[in-house]
C-alpha cells in the first residue's frame, strides 16, 4: 500500500529535501512507524493526515530526531540524520519546528525566545538577530509583543511567536506537529493564515494537522497514515474527491459530513 | 550581666560560621548544579554516577564527613589543602570541603526537582532549534528550574549555617566551638546557649525573608 505513486503538480520532481527510507519504530509493543517511505521535494507542502495513534506526530518528531528509529534512513538534503551528538544539533537547526503546545521559552520574552538560536547556534551578533526577530514577528503579526512574556499571549499569538522562532533559524524545511489543536477556535484561522503564507512563499512544510480545510487550499500532497502506515498520498483535490483505500474513505466520511 | 563575655571573640567566632556558609555555600551550589545536569543527562555513567553519589552521601552523617576530612583526608592522604603548617586554616579550608560535598548531594535533588518543573516540550523546543544538551541545560531548564526552587534552597542553606556548627568537630574556630568553651569556662549557661541560639537566628531569619522574596519575584509565569 505504501508504493502508491503520486502525480505531483506544483513541486519539482528531482530535488530531494527530506527522504525517508524504510523507518520503523516501536513504542515497546506498539508498531508505530512501519517500512514508512517518503519523499519530500524542495518547495512541496505536504500534509499528514490520519485518525490518532496513526503515527503521524511520530513521523514528523522523527524527522529532526526529537524520537529517534529502531530501522531505515533519514536524510535531509543528500545528508543523514546522525543518532547524536553536535552533527545531529546542526541538523535540527536546519529544520524548524512548531508544536502543538507551542513550547516557548516561559522565562524569555517573545523577542529572546526568537533571537535565543540565531545567538547561539548561528552565531549571529544580537543587533542582528533582534532585527531579524523583529522583522519575523512583524511578518506573523505579534511585532508589538516583542517584549512581553509568552504567557502574557493568547495561544494563538504564541503560536505565531513560535513560528517565528522557527524561521528565525533559517531552515530547509518546516516541520508542524499539530499546531492549532491547542488553540480556541477563534485563533485557529491567524495561524492558519501565516502557514498558508509561508506556503505561498515557498517554504518546504510537513503539517500534521486535522484542519483539511488548510490540507485542500495549501497542501501540494496529502500523505493519509493510518495503524503506522501511509495507507495513501495523492493530491487534495484527489485524496478529498476520490479516496482509493477504504480506511482513507472511512476517515473522510467520519469528519467531513457533520 | 554580659560581663564574662569579655576576652572571648563573639562576633569574630561568627564571622566564621559566617564564612564557612558562603564558601561551603557557594560550593554546594555548583557542585550540586552540576551533580543535578549528571542525574538528568543522556549519559548512562553520568546518570549512574549522580545517583550514587547522592545516595551515598546524603546518607552519612555530616559528623562522620567533617571528622573524615580531617583524619582521613588530611592526615592519611596528606590533602593539607595548601595549609600544613596552619591547623586552623587548614580545618576551615577542610570543614568547607566536606559541608560542600555534603550539602550538594541536597542541592542536587533541590534543583532535580526543578528541573522537572520544566516542561519536557521547552527542552525539546530547544533541541529542536539546535542548541546542545549544555546549551538546553543551561539556557532553557536550568534558569527556569533555579527560580522554582529557591524555597527549597533556602532550606538547604539554613540547614548548612546550622550544619557549620560540625566544624568545631575538627577544632574550626567557629560560634559552636566557642560556646563549647565558654559554657565549659563560665558558669553562665541559659545566657550563653540563649545568645548562640540568637545569632544563628540573626543569621537565618533575613536569609530566610529575603530568599521568600526573591523567590516570589522570579517566579517563572506560566
Amino acid at each position: 500500500m505504501a508504493e502508491v505513486s503520486v502525480t505531483k503538480d506544483a513541486a519539482p520532481a528531482a530535488d530531494e529535501l527530506v527522504v525517508l527510507k524504510n523507518v520503523n519504530k516501536h513504542f515497546g509493543a506498539l508498531h508505530v512507524l512501519q517500512d514508512i517511505d517518503l519523499t519530500i521535494a524542495r518547495g512541496e507542502v505536504v500534509v499528514v493526515i490520519g485518525p490518532s495513534g496513526s503515527g503521524k506526530s511520530t513521523l514528523c518528531r522523527a524527522i529532526n530526531r526529537l524520537e529517534g528509529i529502531d530501522s531505515g534512513s533519514i536524510t535531509l538534503d543528500g545528508k543523514p540524520l546522525p543518532a547524536e551528538g553536535k552533527e545531529l544539533a546542526r541538523l535540527r537547526a536546519d529544520v524548524g519546528m512548531v508544536f502543538q503546545s507551542f513550547n516557548l521559552f516561559a522565562h524569555k520574552t517573545v523577542l529572546e525566545n526568537v533571537t535565543l538560536g540565531q545567538i547561539k547556534v548561528r552565531k549571529k551578533s544580537k543587533a542582528e538577530a533582534e532585527e531579524r526577530a523583529r522583522a519575523l514577528l512583524d511578518r506573523v503579526g505579534v511585532g508589538t509583543q516583542a517584549d512581553k512574556y509568552p504567557a502574557q499571549l493568547s495561544g494563538g499569538q504564541q503560536q505565531r511567536v513560535a513560528i517565528a522562532r522557527a524561521l528565525a533559524m533559517e531552515p530547509k524545511v518546516m516541520l508542524f506537529d499539530e499546531p492549532t489543536s491547542a488553540l480556541d477556535p477563534e485563533m485557529i484561522n491567524e495561524v492558519l493564515e501565516v502557514m498558508q503564507q509561508l506556503a505561498r512563499d515557498g517554504m518546504t512544510m510537513v503539517v500534521v494537522t486535522h484542519e483539511m480545510g488548510f490540507a485542500r487550499s495549501a497542501a501540494n500532497r496529502v500523505v493519509f497514515m493510518a495503524d503506522g502506515q501511509i495507507v495513501e498520498q495523492a493530491t487534495p483535490e484527489k485524496f478529498f474527491t476520490a479516496p482509493r483505500s477504504d480506511r482513507a474513505k472511512d476517515f473522510l466520511s467520519k469528519i467531513l459530513h457533520h | 550581666m554580659f560581663d564574662f563575655l569579655e576576652g572571648y571573640d563573639l562576633l569574630g567566632s561568627f564571622w566564621t560560621t559566617v564564612q564557612l556558609t558562603v564558601f561551603s555555600g557557594i560550593g554546594a551550589l555548583v557542585w550540586g548544579t552540576v551533580l543535578a545536569a549528571m542525574r538528568v543527562s543522556p549519559v548512562p555513567l553520568m546518570r549512574g554516577f549522580g545517583t550514587l553519589y547522592v545516595n551515598v552521601v546524603r546518607n552519612i552523617p555530616l559528623t562522620v564527613i567533617i571528622v573524615f576530612t580531617s583524619l582521613g583526608l588530611a592526615d592519611i592522604f596528606g590533602m593539607t589543602m595548601g595549609a600544613a603548617d596552619d591547623f586552623q586554616t587548614q580545618g576551615f579550608r577542610l570543614s568547607v570541603l566536606g559541608l560542600a560535598a555534603y550539602t550538594a548531594a541536597f542541592v542536587c535533588e533541590a534543583v532535580r526537582s526543578g528541573i522537572n518543573t520544566v516542561p519536557v516540550g521547552q527542552a525539546e523546543a530547544a533541541r529542536a532549534i539546535g542548541l546542545n544538551f549544555t546549551q538546553v541545560l543551561t539556557l532553557v531548564v536550568l534558569p527556569q528550574a533555579f527560580r522554582s526552587v529557591v524555597g527549597p534552597l533556602t532550606n538547604v542553606l539554613i540547614a548548612l549555617t546550622k550544619n557549620t556548627t560540625v566544624a568545631a568537630a575538627i577544632g574550626v574556630a567557629e560560634a559552636a566551638l566557642l560556646m563549647k568553651e565558654i559554657i565549659e569556662t563560665e558558669a553562665q549557661l541559659i545566657v550563653t546557649v540563649a545568645i548562640f541560639a540568637l545569632g544563628f537566628i540573626i543569621l537565618t531569619l533575613p536569609t530566610g525573608i529575603f530568599l521568600g522574596w526573591i523567590g516570589k519575584r522570579v517566579a517563572v509565569k506560566r
